[in-house]
C-alpha cells in the first residue's frame, strides 16, 4: 500500500470503512494498524492513552467477519473515546494529573455498546482537565492542537475527539458535552459534533463535569456516520436515572440531503447573531440562510430573550455541580495523593493543591462559592430559575419553528497561547452552545465554509427535546449545501480541506 | 438554680433492613471482609450513578405512617457536603427541604404518663464506612457505606432523661414491630444523637450542645442526664455556654468536647442532579398502610380490652414483637390469655435472659405454648410442672416436642386420684400438728402451709384446688 492509498483508507468516513469491510476490501487489522501508525506519526496530541490490545480486538473483528458473525454493521471499525469514559482495566485520566494513573475496575454503557457492536477502541483522547474548559489547553498532557492548523486550539473539552477525527487517526470518536464541548470542538476542527437530549445516551462510567447538563455525544466526519454513531449508543439505560425511556428511531432513514430542507421552518435567534460573533461567521451564518431559502426552507429571525441569562446560569449550575462531584477526589482511596502529608486534612489539602490544574480550581472554588449558605439563593437559586425561563422559552420558539439555527462559536479557533484579560472572556466563547444544555436539548454543529484566514467555521441546529432525527435531517441538508460548492473554503467531503 | 428546665431534641439514625444497599445491588448484610460488598456505585467511583432503591422510600413510608408522619407526595434528594474519609464522594445523599415524611407524633409513657413527642421529620439517606484504626495507621471499609438510613428528627418536645429513654424504647418497639430496621444498638443499626439546652420558663432557649452516635438506650439517657447537669452548673458558677459538639464516654460516664461549633455548619446542600425527584402517589402510601402491622399501643389496648389484661401485663408482653406474636399465636389456638402471658412474662422470659437469646429465638411457637397452657388451665398438670415443661423445651433433646408428649415421658402429670392425694393430706396433718393448732385456733391462712407439705409430698405432681379443698375437709370434719 502506498502513501497515496493509505490517505485514501485513512480518510474514509465511518460509513465508507463499514461498507469497505462488508465487501471484503479491507480488513479491521488493516485500518487499525494504519490508525496505530498515524497516531504515532502526529504531532497533534490528540491521543493520551493508547490502547495496547486495539489489534487484538481488530483481529477478532476480522475473525468474526471470515465466519459471519460480525456483531453489527461498523464491527471492526476503529474509534476513540474522550478520556472520561471509564473502560475497565484502561488508564482514565480525564487529563489530570489526579487521575493520571486511575485504572477504573469498570466500564462506561457508552463503551460497553460500542464493544458489543464490535468497534476496535484505539484508545483514550485528549480533553481539558475534568471537561473544564473549551480548548483543550487545560490539560495535564498539554494541549491538542488543531489538525486544520496546529498553531491554533482545538476546541474543547472534546478537543482530542475532534482533533483525532479531523486528523483522520479515527473513524469517529466519542465525547461528553456540558456546555457545548462536542460541537465547538467538532466547529473549530471542521468535523460533525451532536450533543444528543439529556437522557438519549446513557451517562453511566462517564466521570461527571456537571450530572444535570452533561450528555455523551459522537463527533464523526459527516452526519450519515453521526447518524449511524448515534444509533449505536442511544437508548435506555436503567443505571442512569435520567435515562429516557422513549423508544430510538431510525436516524439514517431521514436522512434526504437538501431535499430535506423543503419546507422546514427555521428561526435565526438574534442574541446568536449580534456583534459578539465574529463578523464573517456572521456573514457565513447569512449565505447559509438565503441558501435554506433556496432550498425550501422558511427562515426567519427570531428572538428568545431569555438566552442573555443563559451563560451566567450555565456557569452558576455547572461549577456547583462540578465542586461537588470533584469532592470525591481526596487522595484516599485512588488517584493522586501527595506526600509526606501529616494527617487526614493535610493530605487532602495538598493532594487537590498538587494535582488539580488552575481552571478546576477556580471552578470548585466558584462552585463552593455559589453553594455557600449565604450565597446560595442569590446564585444557584436564581441560576435554576433563568434555567426554567430558558426552557419555557425554547418551547414557545419551537412552537413556531422546527429548528432554530446559530454559528456553533461566536468565533474561530484562537492561537494556542493566547491571553485572555481574564476568564470570563474565555467563558463567553461558550455564548452559542450553553443554552441548549442547560435546556436539556439535542443540538448539532455541521461545518459550513471558512472564515478569512480559512479555519473552520460551524453552524448549529437546534431542535426540541427527542429530535435527534429531524435535527439531523436538517444538517443533512445543510452539508449537502455545504459540498455542493457554493461555500467558500469548502469542498468534498465536509470534513476536508 | 433548679428553675432552669432542659430542652431535649433527639435525631435518630435508623439503618433500614432492606437486603441491598439504597443506590446499588450490594448487600446490606452486616460485617463481612472489609471491602468486599461494594461495588463502583457505593463506592462512588468517578462516572458510577446512583439508582434509588424504593425500597428504602417504602420503609420511609412505612416508619413515618406508624409515627404518625404526614407524607410529601413529592420529595427529592440531596446532597450534603463534607469530607472525611468514610464518606467516598464527599457528599452525603441526603434530604434537606423535602423530607418524605414530616409532622408526625410518638405517644410516650413516664410513670404513668402518657406525653406527647413531636416528630419534625423523616428523611432517608445513606450510611457512611467504617473507620478501623490500627497500628500502622488507619483504615477504610466500605461494607456499610450506602446502606440505606432513616433519620428521625424529634421536636425539643423532651425535659429530661427519663423521657429520652422512653422515647427512644418507643420508638425502638415501633421500628421494630414495622419491620423497617433490625435496631441493633450494639451493630451500630440505631444510633442516636442528643441535642440538649437549658433555659428558664418563659426565656428563650439556651446555648445548645450535641452529643453524637449514642448507641444504647442508656447511654443517651445518662449522657442527657450529665449534660443537663453539667450546663446547669456551667450557668451556676457564672460561665458561658458555647455551641459544641460532644462526646459521650460511656465508660467513664462524662462527655468531653469534639469541636466548638463557631459558625453554623456548612454543608454546601443542592438537589442531587442523579437521581430524579421522588414521587409518592396517595395509593402507593394508602398501599403501604395497609401492610402496617398492629403497633404496640394498639396491641396493648386489645390485650386489656379481649384478654381482661392488666396494663402491666399489656405493656411487657408487647415490648418484645417477637413475645407479643408468641402471645396472638397462642391465644388463637384457643389457650387461656393469662396463663400464656404469664409464662411469657416469666419463664420463657426468664430462660431467654439466662440462656441469652434474642426474644426471635424461643425455641418453640404458639401452638406448644396453647398446649401447654391448656394442660395448666385443664388443671392436668401444675404450674410448676408447667415450668418444667418449658425449661425442657428451651434444652436441644426437646426440641419440637409436643408438651403433652414431654408430660407424659416425664411423668409430670398431676395427681387428681382424690384417694391418693386423701392419704397425702392425712399424712400431711399428722406430721404438722403445729399448723393444724394454728388453722384451728382460726388462722385460716395456714392451710397453705399443709398445701404446700402436700405438693412436695408430691413432687409437684399433686393438684393443689383439690389438696386444699380435702385438707378443709379432713381439718374441719
Amino acid at each position: 500500500m502506498d502513501n497515496m492509498q493509505k490517505q485514501e483508507l485513512a480518510s474514509l468516513t465511518l460509513t465508507q470503512a463499514a461498507g469497505l469491510l462488508a465487501k471484503g476490501e479491507t480488513s479491521s487489522s488493516e485500518l487499525t494498524q494504519l490508525m496505530l501508525e498515524r497516531i504515532a506519526a502526529s504531532d497533534n496530541n490528540a491521543y493520551i492513552t493508547v490502547n495496547a490490545e486495539a489489534m487484538a480486538a481488530a483481529e477478532a473483528a476480522d475473525a468474526r467477519r471470515r465466519t459471519g458473525q460480525s456483531l453489527s454493521l461498523v464491527d471492526g471499525v476503529p474509534m476513540a473515546l474522550k478520556d472520561n469514559f471509564c473502560v475497565r482495566g484502561m488508564k482514565t485520566t480525564c487529563a489530570s494529573r489526579m487521575l493520571e494513573n486511575f485504572v477504573p475496575p469498570y466500564t462506561a454503557a457508552v463503551a460497553e455498546k460500542l464493544a458489543d457492536a464490535g468497534t476496535v477502541l484505539l484508545g483514550k483522547v485528549n480533553m481539558d482537565e475534568f471537561a473544564a474548559g473549551n480548548a483543550t489547553d487545560t490539560s495535564y498532557f498539554g494541549p491538542t492542537k488543531n489538525p486544520r492548523d496546529p498553531r491554533r486550539v482545538a476546541g474543547g473539552s472534546s478537543g482530542g475527539s475532534a482533533a483525532a477525527v479531523a486528523e483522520d487517526t479515527a473513524y469517529f470518536t466519542m465525547g461528553s458535552d456540558t456546555g457545548g464541548s462536542v460541537r465547538q470542538p467538532a466547529a473549530f476542527c471542521g468535523v460533525v459534533g451532536l450533543k444528543p437530549t439529556y437522557g438519549r445516551v446513557s451517562r453511566y462510567g462517564v466521570v461527571a463535569f456537571a450530572s444535570s447538563l452533561d450528555q455523551v455525544g459522537p463527533l464523526n466526519k459527516t452526519v450519515e456516520d453521526c447518524a449511524l454513531t448515534l444509533s449505536l449508543i442511544a437508548g435506555c439505560d436503567p443505571r442512569d436515572a435520567s435515562s429516557l425511556p422513549s423508544p430510538v428511531p431510525d436516524y439514517l432513514a431521514g436522512l434526504k440531503g437538501a431535499e430535506g430542507l423543503k419546507g422546514l421552518r427555521v428561526g435565526v435567534p438574534q442574541e446568536y447573531m449580534g456583534p459578539g460573533i465574529q463578523e464573517d461567521i456572521r456573514q457565513n451564518v447569512k449565505k447559509l440562510i438565503s441558501d435554506l431559502q433556496a432550498a425550501g426552507a422558511l427562515v426567519e429571525e427570531c428572538s428568545l430573550p431569555q438566552l442573555e441569562y443563559a451563560l451566567g446560569a450555565y456557569y452558576v449550575i455547572s461549577s456547583a455541580e462540578f465542586s461537588s462531584n470533584l469532592g470525591r477526589f481526596d487522595g484516599v482511596k485512588y488517584g493522586y495523593r501527595a506526600k509526606g502529608y501529616d494527617g487526614y486534612d493535610d493530605m487532602l489539602r495538598r493532594s487537590r493543591s498538587e494535582a488539580f490544574g488552575d481552571e478546576v480550581k477556580r471552578r470548585i472554588l466558584l462552585g463552593t462559592y455559589t453553594l455557600s449558605a449565604g450565597y446560595f439563593d442569590a446564585y444557584y437559586l436564581r441560576a435554576q430559575k433563568a434555567r426554567t425561563l430558558i426552557i419555557e422559552d425554547f418551547r414557545r420558539a419551537f412552537g413556531k419553528y422546527d429548528i432554530l439555527l446559530t454559528p456553533t462559536a461566536p468565533v474561530t479557533p484562537w492561537l494556542l497561547g493566547t491571553a485572555f484579560a481574564d476568564p470570563s472572556q474565555v467563558y463567553a466563547m461558550d455564548m452559542c452552545t450553553v443554552s441548549v444544555n442547560v435546556a436539556g436539548l439535542p443540538a448539532i454543529s455541521v461545518p459550513w465554509g471558512v472564515d478569512r484566514d480559512g479555519l473552520p467555521v460551524g453552524v448549529q441546529l437546534i431542535g426540541p427535546a427527542l429530535s435527534e432525527d429531524r435535527i439531523l435531517q436538517a444538517a443533512h441538508g445543510v452539508e449537502a449545501l455545504a459540498n455542493s460548492g457554493q461555500i467558500p473554503g469548502q469542498k468534498g467531503g465536509a470534513a476536508h480541506v | 438554680m433548679s428553675d432552669y428546665k432542659a430542652v431535649i431534641g433527639l435525631e435518630v439514625h435508623a439503618e433500614l433492613d432492606t437486603a441491598s444497599k439504597i443506590y446499588c445491588g450490594c448487600t446490606t448484610a452486616f460485617g463481612g471482609e472489609e471491602n468486599t460488598h461494594v461495588c463502583p456505585i457505593c463506592l462512588g467511583l468517578p462516572g458510577a450513578l446512583p439508582l434509588l432503591n424504593r425500597k428504602v422510600v417504602e420503609f420511609c413510608i412505612k416508619a413515618g405512617l406508624a409515627l404518625n408522619c404526614k407524607i410529601n407526595n413529592y420529595s427529592r434528594q440531596d446532597r450534603k457536603h463534607y469530607f472525611y474519609p468514610d464518606l467516598p464522594k464527599s457528599f452525603q445523599t441526603s434530604q434537606l427541604d423535602l423530607p418524605i415524611c414530616y409532622d408526625g407524633y410518638l405517644d410516650i409513657e413516664v410513670n404513668g404518663q402518657t406525653k406527647r413527642i413531636g416528630i419534625t421529620r423523616i428523611h432517608i439517606e445513606e450510611d457512611a464506612g467504617k473507620l478501623i484504626h490500627g497500628l500502622t495507621g488507619t483504615r477504610v471499609d466500605y461494607n456499610r457505606g450506602a446502606t440505606g438510613l432513616i433519620e428521625i428528627v424529634s421536636e425539643p418536645d423532651l425535659t429530661n432523661p427519663d423521657e429520652v429513654y422512653a422515647y427512644m424504647e418507643t420508638l425502638r418497639q415501633v421500628l421494630l414491630y414495622t419491620g423497617v430496621s433490625n435496631c441493633k444498638m450494639e451493630e451500630g443499626s440505631l444510633r442516636c444523637d442528643v441535642n440538649v439546652s437549658i433555659h428558664r420558663e418563659g426565656e428563650p432557649f439556651g446555648v445548645r450542645t450535641e452529643m453524637k452516635n449514642l448507641n444504647s438506650l442508656s447511654a443517651a439517657k445518662a449522657a442527657a442526664a450529665y449534660e443537663i447537669k453539667r450546663q446547669k452548673q456551667v450557668l451556676a458558677e457564672g460561665g458561658d455556654l458555647f455551641q459544641a459538639t460532644l462526646r459521650w464516654d460511656d465508660a467513664k460516664g462524662i462527655n468531653y468536647v469534639m469541636r466548638v461549633k463557631e459558625h453554623a455548619d456548612e454543608y454546601y446542600y443542592f438537589p442531587e442532579p442523579d437521581i430524579m425527584p421522588i414521587v409518592i402517589t396517595p395509593e402507593e402510601v394508602e398501599a403501604i398502610r395497609a401492610t402496617l402491622p398492629e403497633l404496640p399501643k394498639a396491641r396493648q389496648q386489645r390485650y386489656k380490652s379481649q384478654y381482661g389484661l392488666s396494663d402491666y401485663d399489656a405493656n411487657i408482653l408487647t415490648v418484645s414483637k417477637a413475645l407479643s406474636d408468641l402471645f396472638d399465636q397462642a391465644v388463637a389456638c384457643e389457650a387461656p390469655a393469662k396463663v400464656c402471658a404469664n409464662f411469657i412474662m416469666g419463664d420463657i422470659t426468664r430462660l431467654l435472659n439466662e440462656k441469652a437469646l434474642q426474644p426471635e429465638e424461643v425455641p418453640f411457637g404458639g401452638k406448644e405454648l396453647a398446649e401447654l397452657a391448656n394442660l395448666i388451665s385443664q388443671g392436668a398438670i401444675s404450674s410448676s410442672a408447667g415450668s418444667k415443661v418449658v425449661e425442657l423445651l428451651f434444652q436441644p433433646e426437646f426440641a419440637g416436642k409436643a408438651p403433652k408428649a414431654i408430660v407424659e415421658e416425664q411423668n409430670l402429670g398431676q395427681v387428681s386420684d382424690q384417694g391418693a392425694i386423701k392419704a397425702m393430706c392425712q399424712q400431711v396433718i399428722d406430721a404438722n400438728p403445729k399448723v393444724v393448732e394454728d388453722y384451728r385456733g382460726g388462722k385460716k391462712q395456714a392451710i397453705s402451709a399443709l398445701v404446700g407439705q402436700v405438693m412436695k409430698a408430691s413432687k409437684g405432681k399433686a393438684n393443689p384446688a383439690m389438696a386444699n379443698q380435702l385438707l378443709e375437709e379432713l381439718l374441719n370434719g
